[in-house]
């Protein structure tokens, strides 16, 4: 994104995500969300005189896993620090992160943007840390605070920090990186990504580069947006950077390198106390914890295990067919690609399933709010109705309806169409009874037709479909009135 | 006066084992003893009388097959107060954790407990074992049993005049920089300081956490061998834990040390006074009579021990203790804001000491220093390291003095951290390098007071350290038998000359 002043916008992030594990990063603590407050502790995340950590294993191959999928190195030695700072929902006053040596470096993803572009972005680095607790202020903040409640269930559970190189170009790119990390994620299994619990959080780095700068970025200077809690709000955040760091230039100021907060009420970012943002860290290496030794047989068993990812299966869905927009959606959702490959098991037409898939049974899933994971109709389910549609039993219009009430019920494509006795009516014999009974009740209709409106022919299908409740089959019908209109005298 | 001149932890334990006494009655006689003695020494922040007392009418109750199981059954012992255990209140000699109770039991704690010993009481110490004097404490200090106007060394202070004193038959202290060496050397009894990781730090209040080390105070090294073995092996609440039990019985005193090497760090027994010079020498010369080769080794970088170790320790201390805020538990403070509750609730929690050594830490961490103190030191540790893995190739075990000089006067070197600093000169290189150290106490000086010497083994090297030391230990001047510091009337006084 270049500003009109010719200035160009550049963003690096560092997203936090939560991972799903079952136990916290140094203790046996249940990592359950929403237990009553300080119930899910014990001595070493109360940071207790004497506790020490043990590391949780799992954490470690959820990391490498991730690692892999975005294509970083995994490395197979790397430490853990500590990170020093008095905060009243940290209850060491320091936490344990990997500062000089991560467990993952160097790795990219690339990000589809608008026109079939794409946006290669490097991932710096990914580490393993600890999360802190939560406060609960009486006022707006810790420091206009009368009281403040402080709740550890969540101290130490696991988090990864992953950081990019400042690749990103504009907000939107930075929002398209964002849900590609996402729907990445969302097939490794690693996170609950539940953004609303907080289990992915941003902090945004954003510069403007004057035309005609020459130097390296990292010599810009740079706003840090700190602890950004959703896509939209990240988006927001940086859009409104963008607008107050170009008014400061425009102005003849000259931005200065801080740490902000980012204000959902009126959408702009805030300075930080300086306080709250003026640390020195005084990282130094963990001494209760050794160095952490990876085998690499583990991490080669990790990637193994990976699924296929979003770029290659957009390419895949490509390849059977799909528009890029429907493999773009289908791909961003482990549900969605599971689902489809699901009913393609069964046989299905691929061209059917995606258009049905991706769009009654989309409006649906989406009115219900649930996933395809958690569909009422299930893939098979979905296949067999495809199939009835395919053998001719069904209408598109009709199956539409049956569709619905799968959807409410939970019963099959064939039962459905068993009790109600809606399938299609085919037959010839029935079917020109009920033609010739419409020309003969429509003789306007019929003159219309021979007058030369073909706008007549659908009237008289519509009785016929209206006479039959809708079973009738289209194809059928419209043969059939064509042949019986044909047969007539020409009028003139 | 009791049981404790001839007792040795095993007769205490086997007589118990056997149902001969019960475990009550000898740790009744514990309990009497503190009582007897704790107004002149202040050995003890809490004494466990009740608890003691039912956990023992427990033991006795158990089938005299599971009693017998216990290695140290009905074993009375004191525990440094930075080691927590459920059910006391843990201050670490500290203002800021006072009435904490902590809710879990440390893992060196619960060994000894499992064992079947009976934990009497939490021991003095210098404020979060920060100190060579125990002068530190928040609680007052603790005296030297052998001259109540001598200090009886730090921070593990308590514990060692507990043992001298024969309230408990041994006592847990924790070693950072030979805070269980040195007032052991001080109070007259054996200390050892273990391998780094053979014995959990799990549940001990953390000071510098690369060198903090639990270990065993007790008069004769056959006790310290006996609650070793009990202490020693992985622990999987301490990630630095090593997974080496002492496998086996731990031998008893040899007649004989023929062909082991010994080396003898001459730099440091020339820098000591002439009473620890005279130590020195007559242990070189029992080891020579037990077939040992001396001979001298160089620590070249021996130097640097002391500059190592106090940017170290306090770098590391100054994170570890930054969780006393006032936020969760011990004292509060208030104040206005968040700010001013730590300000508050640390500056009236912390003493000087304290107060010093997070400042130095603070500093030798801060960004643009970190390379030239913190880093450095860690490189000074690592030459250190191989000038002892150097010295290993040609000897054993290492001889050397504990400490420059017997017990010093209450309040002598207060005045002067400087001078305190350097008095652990001869204790910091196991600490910076991880490797077991020993204690042992030698002959009593003409001063009255005792003197001591120090051996030091390679890495998990505790074996042959206890070996060394059983077989020294019998050929000191006196034997295993050794001077009850209260024994005669008017140790009250000044610390005259002892008979």
């Amino acid at each position: 994104m270049i500003l009109d002043n010719g200035a160009e916008v550049i963003i690096g992030l560092e997203v936090h995500v939560e991972l799903a594990t079952r136990t916290k990063l140094f203790c046996a603590c249940p990592s359950a969300f929403g237990a009553p407050p300080n119930t899910a502790v014990c001595p070493v995340c109360l940071g207790l005189p004497g506790a020490l950590p043990q590391l949780n294993r799992e954490v470690v191959r959820l990391a490498a896993r991730a690692g892999l999928a975005l294509g970083c190195e995994v490395r197979l030695t790397s430490r853990f620090d500590r990170k020093n700072y008095f905060y009243p929902d940290l209850p060491k006053g320091y936490q344990i992160t990997q500062y000089e040596h991560p467990i993952c470096e160097w790795g990219a993803l690339e990000v589809p943007l608008a026109d079939d572009a794409v946006r290669r972005v490097a991932i710096r680095r990914i580490h393993i840390e600890e999360e802190a607790g939560k406060l609960i202020h009486e006022g707006d903040s810790l420091w206009g605070a009368t009281g403040s409640l402080v709740d550890l269930n969540r101290a130490g559970l696991p988090l990864i920090e992953i950081v990019t190189e400042p690749d990103l170009r504009s907000p939107e790119e930075a929002r398209r990186f964002l849900r590609e990390l996402v729907s990445v994620l969302s097939y490794l299994d690693v996170s609950d990504l539940r953004m609303e619990e907080g289990s992915i959080r941003c902090d945004a780095n954003l510069s403007l580069k004057p035309p005609g700068f020459s130097g390296a970025l990292e010599d810009l200077a740079r706003v840090e947006v700190k602890n950004v809690n959703s896509i939209r709000n990240v988006v927001a955040a940086l859009e409104s950077e963008v607008k107050r760091q170009r008014a400061v230039l425009d102005a003849g100021g000259r931005v200065e390198r801080e740490t902000r907060g980012f204000d959902e009420g009126t959408g702009t970012t805030l300075p930080q106390r300086s306080k709250e943002a003026a640390n020195d860290y005084r990282y130094f290496p963990e001494p209760d914890l050794p160095v952490l030794m990876l085998d690499p047989s583990v991490v080669e068993a990790e990637r193994e295990r990976l699924p296929v990812l979003p770029p290659a299966l957009r390419a895949e869905l490509v390849g059977r067919g799909l528009t890029s927009k429907e493999a773009a959606v289908i791909a961003s959702d482990p549900g969605a690609s599971r689902y489809l490959a699901r009913v393609l098991a069964e046989g299905a037409d691929t061209r059917l399933a995606v258009t049905w898939m991706l769009g009654d049974l989309a409006r649906l899933l989406n009115e219900a709010h649930v996933g395809y994971g958690a569909s009422p109709v299930g893939p098979a389910a979905l296949a067999e109705l495809l199939q009835l549609m395919a053998q001719g039993t069904l209408s598109g219009r009709l199956a539409k309806e049956v569709l619905d009430r799968m959807f409410a019920t939970g019963h099959s494509a064939a039962a459905i169409v068993e009790d109600t006795g809606m399938a299609q009516i085919s037959d010839q014999d029935v079917l020109a009874t009920e033609v010739d009974r419409a020309l003969a009740q429509h003789p306007a209709a019929v003159a219309d037709y021979r007058a030369g409106k073909a706008a007549a022919l659908g009237f008289l299908v519509g009785q016929v479909m209206k006479a039959t409740r809708g079973q009738a089959s289209p194809d059928v019908v419209n043969r059939l009135l064509r042949e019986r209109l044909a047969a007539l005298a020409p009028s003139s | 006066m009791s049981m404790r001149e001839a007792e040795s932890a095993a007769v205490v334990v086997s007589s118990v084992q056997r149902g001969d006494r019960t475990a009550v009655s000898v740790v009744s006689a514990a309990l009497a003893r503190i009582e007897e003695t704790e107004l002149r020494l202040h050995a003890y922040l809490h004494v466990r009388r009740e608890a003691a007392l039912a956990e023992a009418a427990r033991l006795d109750h158990e089938a005299p097959s599971a009693r017998a199981q216990k290695p140290l059954a009905g074993l009375p012992v004191a525990v440094k107060d930075n080691l927590v255990l459920a059910g006391a209140p843990t201050t670490a000699g500290s203002k800021i954790l006072e009435g904490y109770h902590p809710p879990y039991t440390a893992t060196a704690v619960a060994r000894l407990q499992a064992a079947g010993a009976i934990v009497v009481g939490k021991t003095n110490l210098d404020e979060f074992a920060m100190g060579s004097s125990t002068e530190h404490s928040a609680y007052g200090p603790t005296k030297n049993p052998w001259d109540v106007a001598r200090v009886p060394g730090g921070s593990s202070g308590g514990s060692a005049a507990a043992v001298a004193a024969g309230t408990a038959v041994v006592a847990l202290g924790s070693d950072t920089g030979g805070s269980v060496r040195q007032p052991a050397a001080f109070c007259g009894v054996v200390g050892l300081k273990p391998t780094y990781g053979r014995v959990s730090r799990y549940g001990l209040v953390a000071f510098a956490s690369s060198l903090d080390q639990v270990g065993p105070l007790a008069r004769t090294v056959s006790d310290v061998a006996l609650v070793f073995q009990v202490l020693a092996g992985r622990d999987p609440h301490d990630a630095t834990s090593v997974d080496s039990p002492v496998v086996g019985r731990l031998a008893t005193a040899p007649s004989r040390l023929a062909g082991m090497r010994v080396g003898l760090v001459a730099e440091q027994a020339d820098q000591a006074g002439p009473e620890t010079r005279q130590a020195v020498a007559e242990a070189r010369l029992a080891l020579m009579d037990l077939g040992a080769d001396v001979v001298d080794v160089a620590l070249p970088h021996g130097r640097y021990g002391i500059p190592a170790y106090y940017l170290v320790a306090p770098a590391e201390a100054s994170s570890n203790l930054a969780r006393y805020d006032g936020v969760r538990y011990g004292l509060r403070v208030a104040g206005r804001d968040v700010a001013e509750l730590y300000l508050n609730t640390r500056g009236a929690g912390f003493g000087t000491e304290v107060k010093r050594r997070i400042l130095l830490g603070t500093f030798a961490l801060a960004e643009g220093y970190y390379d030239a103190y913190y880093l450095k030191a860690m490189q000074a540790r690592e030459l250190l390291a191989q000038d002892y893995r150097q010295a290993f190739q040609a000897v054993d075990v290492i001889l050397s003095p504990t400490v420059p000089d017997p017990a010093f006067r209450l309040g002598e070197k207060l005045a002067d951290p400087w001078s305190m600093y350097q008095s652990d000169i001869m204790t910091v290189g196991a600490n910076l390098t991880g490797l077991p150290a020993l204690s042992l106490p030698w002959r009593v000086a003409a001063s009255g007071l005792p003197t001591a010497v120090q051996l030091t083994a390679p890495w998990l090297g505790e074996e042959r350290l206890l070996l060394v030391a059983a077989a020294l230990e019998a050929l000191r001047p006196g034997g295993e038998a050794w001077p009850d510091p209260l024994a005669s009337p008017g140790t009250s006084g000044q610390g005259g000359a002892r008979p």
